[in-house]
């Protein structure tokens, strides 16, 4: 009798992480499938075509849309882990109240309402008189990157076995040459893990994109919602569908990949 | 005899295909203080968390006071387990630590509070109500951990390795302690432990175990003074683990030499092994002695030297005594007989697991 | 030493694109057009437009963020009992959806609740009444906690999983049952997840005007709605800045909230 009622909880459990894939999925799904219909409309299934994957590479309005989307994605999360890092360990050596102040000022773009941080950015941009553009897009971008680098970093330093520093430079290293043969090792997956979620939460923004571009300069996200209205073009949806899949290859080869998984365990 | 408290009857348990538990069958009487000795791995911790309800077996029974309880989950068990990092609730007071399972039963108040003193004074922490878990040491969490089983007044008290965390001395302190509280409550301990030395000062009764099997039951002088396989005699204490052959009835030959000794019934001739603990060699003159060997190593321990004598077949004998023999001088060996365990050679790796008291 | 000094350019940037910018809105949200001080764009919010805006996406956001919790807390407790790996396969389940565009994402759900749409059509293959919460607060709701449902999950899953398992055994082996433990002991120990979690939820729910904007068609209006048009199509930007510093109001109890519960960043996401 136990042993039944075991079972039937398991499979609730199992319907109940299925529903929950199925709504977070879904969505996703339904645009994939839209890219393979024939039919302009969202309502209705026309058949099978690949034509929206090759319009999308001939609309020139898209490709710079992505070309805006790629550039300030990889320079917002590049410019953000540099400043990020250096951050993290300028603040791990400060005494207590200095570094809770930095912390709680620095964590403000990412507890804050985006659209409040958004409107912040652009009132600040015009106040000093800096033009909305592709840049301004960028510092937006590098403001709400900085916290989450930072919190990536933060954890693995404190982990950093402090004697292994302190071992180097009593080996006869010099601060630097330590910091990058010794530390930075150490803390690296939490600086990659930094790049990472910086480069996915500046690809997926909408709303900071919003309030601090310029007048005909779009990413994708601006490109979509000026589309809204008119109607989305299915090519949107083969481009997206496109880097979901480019994007979901890339993680399982990074995460799953055998030799990684080793090294792990061994560690 | 007096009435078994819990049988455990073939269980048989394994994770992910790997056997941890084979058939094991054991019995423990009301107030005994049951020790579960082994190496890691060696199946004693499933057997404590299958007898608290945390595990299910995959064969057997477990009967508690006559009842199959086999399948009843641990909040309806009466028993109580002491965990191995005390597993205190975080977000609740010393009281309300103690309080937790009395309140889940609906005992009135006035009595959670009575209880609650009772069982602070019992492990030596009057006045501790409303300090919070982070605030104590390790010793004194494990304490509370104690204090919060015992005041359900559970029929048995299952503790999983509660002093490992512990440093040596708080242990030994801690291990008086247990004996004490043990004594002034009157129920049934079962004890899970790796360290041998805890094992032998605290229990009525231990269960050594390896690799799923139990190798030997007996009283902490049985097993010390007569372990009944290679395994026990080297898990016990350090011991000279040596082949030999039974001569005769009271006469077995090793490395060549003859010793008496007093064990009987093995026939003539019969490969054995021989267990001879360090503190029962004795050193005499090279002429005295059964065997003659030079002194190889020493080091001074306080109570007594240690020191190894290697006889001409090249084995290391390990000597624990007050007199001093210099590195390098020839020395005759002695043993009593009665200080001579012989046992059967295991026939096979797996006889080995089992043991011989089959 | 200089150490510190690393962390110099954070400083600055923190100042000049956060700290100032803020000010910025202080100072809009505090003048009028011609410049002089005023608290009229403050006072705006009781305007019966403005007033009700905030109502129904307090109102909205409240909803999804109960829903969130309530999906959320058995979902962690599922995966910490199956153990999912070190935390990176839950936390990459839940991330991959941002890789597919937000706004993407958001519009697929109009494919799947319109009329004729996916779900209606399932609905109608089973003999199952069809179902109508297309451009209606319903929407906006199931909107809201599909996009920040994952805000919640991580945040849960990660206290959950900090739990020692044989703290809940303890107090299984005390006596007490399921509901028991779970209000007792579950429950306690995932405050700061809880918190955290909920504020992750309720301040991007509170303020969106894109998920309102997608799901409820144009007539439903949230505070974010007038904030955003007040911007971009109004051009009243000190009554917008009023309003976004009546919004902040919530963002800041919320913010206190964690900054009391979660003291440790037990309960941060990622």
């Amino acid at each position: 009798m136990k042993k039944s009622t075991e079972k039937i909880l398991r499979a609730a459990e199992n319907g109940y992480l299925g529903l929950i894939l199925v709504f977070l999925y879904a969505p996703i799904l339904t645009m994939m499938a839209l890219s393979f219909n024939a039919s302009k409309s969202r309502a209705q299934w026309g058949g099978f075509t690949l034509t929206w994957y090759t319009q999308m590479f001939d609309s020139s309005s898209i490709m710079a849309a992505l070309y805006n989307t790629l550039y300030i994605a990889f320079m917002s999360a590049f410019i953000a882990t540099v400043i990020g890092t250096a951050a993290a360990v300028g603040m791990n050596s400060m005494k207590r109240t200095p570094r809770a102040v930095l912390t709680s000022l620095g964590n403000i773009p990412m507890l804050n309402a985006e659209i409040v941080t958004g409107i912040s950015l652009m009132l600040g941009f015009i106040a000093f008189g800096i033009t909305l553009g592709r840049t301004t897009i960028l510092l937006g971008h590098i403001t709400f990157n900085l916290p989450y680098v930072v919190l990536s970093v933060m954890p693995k330093l404190k982990q950093t076995n402090k004697s292994i520093y302190e071992a180097a430079l009593d080996l006869g290293a010099s601060p630097v040459y330590a910091f990058f043969k010794v530390v930075f090792p150490d803390i690296m997956p939490g600086v990659l893990s930094g790049f990472l979620l910086a480069f996915t939460m500046s690809l997926d923004d909408f709303i900071i994109t919003h309030f601090t571009k310029g007048a005909g300069v779009n990413t994708l996200s601006t490109l979509i919602y000026s589309e809204v209205r008119r109607g989305i073009k299915p090519s949107m949806y083969a481009l997206s569908t496109v880097i979901f899949v480019t994007v979901l290859a890339l993680l399982i080869i990074a995460n799953f990949a055998p030799g990684k998984k080793k090294g792990e365990e061994a560690a | 005899m007096s009435q078994s408290l819990i049988d455990l009857v073939n269980i048989s348990k394994s994770f992910d295909g790997e056997l941890v538990l084979d058939d094991l069958n054991l019995s423990v009487k009301e107030n005994e203080f049951v020790t579960l000795l082994g190496p890691s791995g060696c199946g004693k911790t499933t057997t404590l968390r299958i007898i608290g309800g945390f595990e299910k077996p995959d064969t057997g029974k477990v009967i508690f006071s006559g009842q199959d309880i086999t399948n009843l989950p641990p909040n309806k068990r009466q028993l109580n387990t002491v965990f191995q990092k005390y597993a205190l609730f975080p977000h609740m007071n010393i009281s309300e630590n103690i309080a937790f399972g009395l309140k889940i039963k609906n005992k009135p108040k006035s009595y959670i509070q009575d209880k609650i003193k009772y069982a602070l004074k019992l492990v030596n922490l009057d006045g501790y109500e409303n300090r919070t878990v982070d605030s104590l040491s390790g010793g004194q969490q494990q304490r509370i951990a104690i204090a919060r089983a015992i005041v359900n007044e559970p029929k048995l008290l299952l503790l999983d390795e509660p002093l490992g965390a512990l440093d040596l001395k708080l242990r030994q302190d801690m291990q008086y302690e247990l004996i004490r509280m043990k004594r002034e409550l009157g129920i049934t301990f079962i004890y899970v432990t790796h360290d041998q030395e805890e094992a032998l000062t605290m229990s009525d009764y231990i269960v050594v175990m390896n690799q799923g099997y139990i190798q030997q039951m007996g009283t902490p002088e049985q097993i010390y003074n007569e372990p009944e396989n290679a395994f026990v005699a080297d898990f016990i204490g350090d011991s000279n683990i040596l082949g030999g052959t039974m001569i005769r009835d009271e006469l077995v030959e090793i490395l060549g030499a003859r010793f008496d000794c007093v064990d009987k019934g093995f026939g003539n001739n019969t490969p054995v092994d021989v267990v001879i603990r360090p503190e029962d060699v004795e050193l005499v003159a090279p002429e005295q002695g059964t065997l003659v060997g030079t002194c190889s190593h020493l080091i001074f321990k306080g109570v007594h030297y240690e020191m190894e004598v290697t006889t001409p077949d090249g084995f290391e004998w390990l000597v624990h005594s007050t007199k001093l023999c210099p590195v390098g001088q020839k020395v005759g060996i002695h043993v009593d007989p009665f200080n001579i365990q012989i046992m059967n050679k295991p026939a096979s790796e797996d006889e080995e697991a089992i043991g011989v008291n089959e | 030493m200089s150490r510190k000094l690393l962390a110099g350019p954070y400083l600055i940037w923190v100042i000049g694109f956060t700290v100032i910018p803020l000010l910025m809105i202080v100072y809009y949200g505090l003048t009028a057009s011609s410049g002089a001080f005023t608290l009229a764009n403050i006072a705006a919010i009781a305007q019966p437009e403005h007033a009700k805006a905030l109502w129904l996406a307090l109102l909205l956001s409240l909803i999804s963020t109960v829903v969130c919790l309530l999906l959320a807390f058995p979902l962690a407790m599922i995966l910490r009992s199956r153990g999912v790996g070190k935390g990176s396969f839950v936390v990459f389940l839940f991330i991959l959806p941002m890789w597919m565009n937000f706004l993407l994402r958001t519009l697929a759900w109009q494919t799947l609740l319109e009329k004729n749409g996916v779900i209606n059509g399932i609905l109608g293959f089973l003999h199952l009444p069809k179902i109508a919460i297309i451009n209606t607060p319903a929407a906006i709701v199931l909107g809201m906690v599909y996009n920040f449902l994952p805000f919640m999950v991580l945040p849960l899953y990660n206290v959950l999983s900090k739990i020692d398992d044989n703290t809940i055994n303890a107090a299984r082996d005390l006596g007490a049952n399921f509901f028991q433990t779970l209000v007792w002991v579950w429950i306690p120990l995932s405050v700061p997840g809880i918190i955290s979690g909920i504020t992750m939820v309720f301040v991007p729910a509170l303020t969106t005007f894109v998920i309102s904007n997608l799901l409820g068609g144009s007539k439903i209006l949230l505070i974010g709605n007038v904030i955003e048009q007040e911007f971009t199509k109004s051009g009243n930007w000190n009554l917008g800045s009023g309003l976004s510093l009546v919004l902040m109001v919530f963002i800041l109890i919320s913010m206190m909230l964690v900054e009391k519960y979660d003291k440790n960043g037990e309960g941060t996401a990622f």
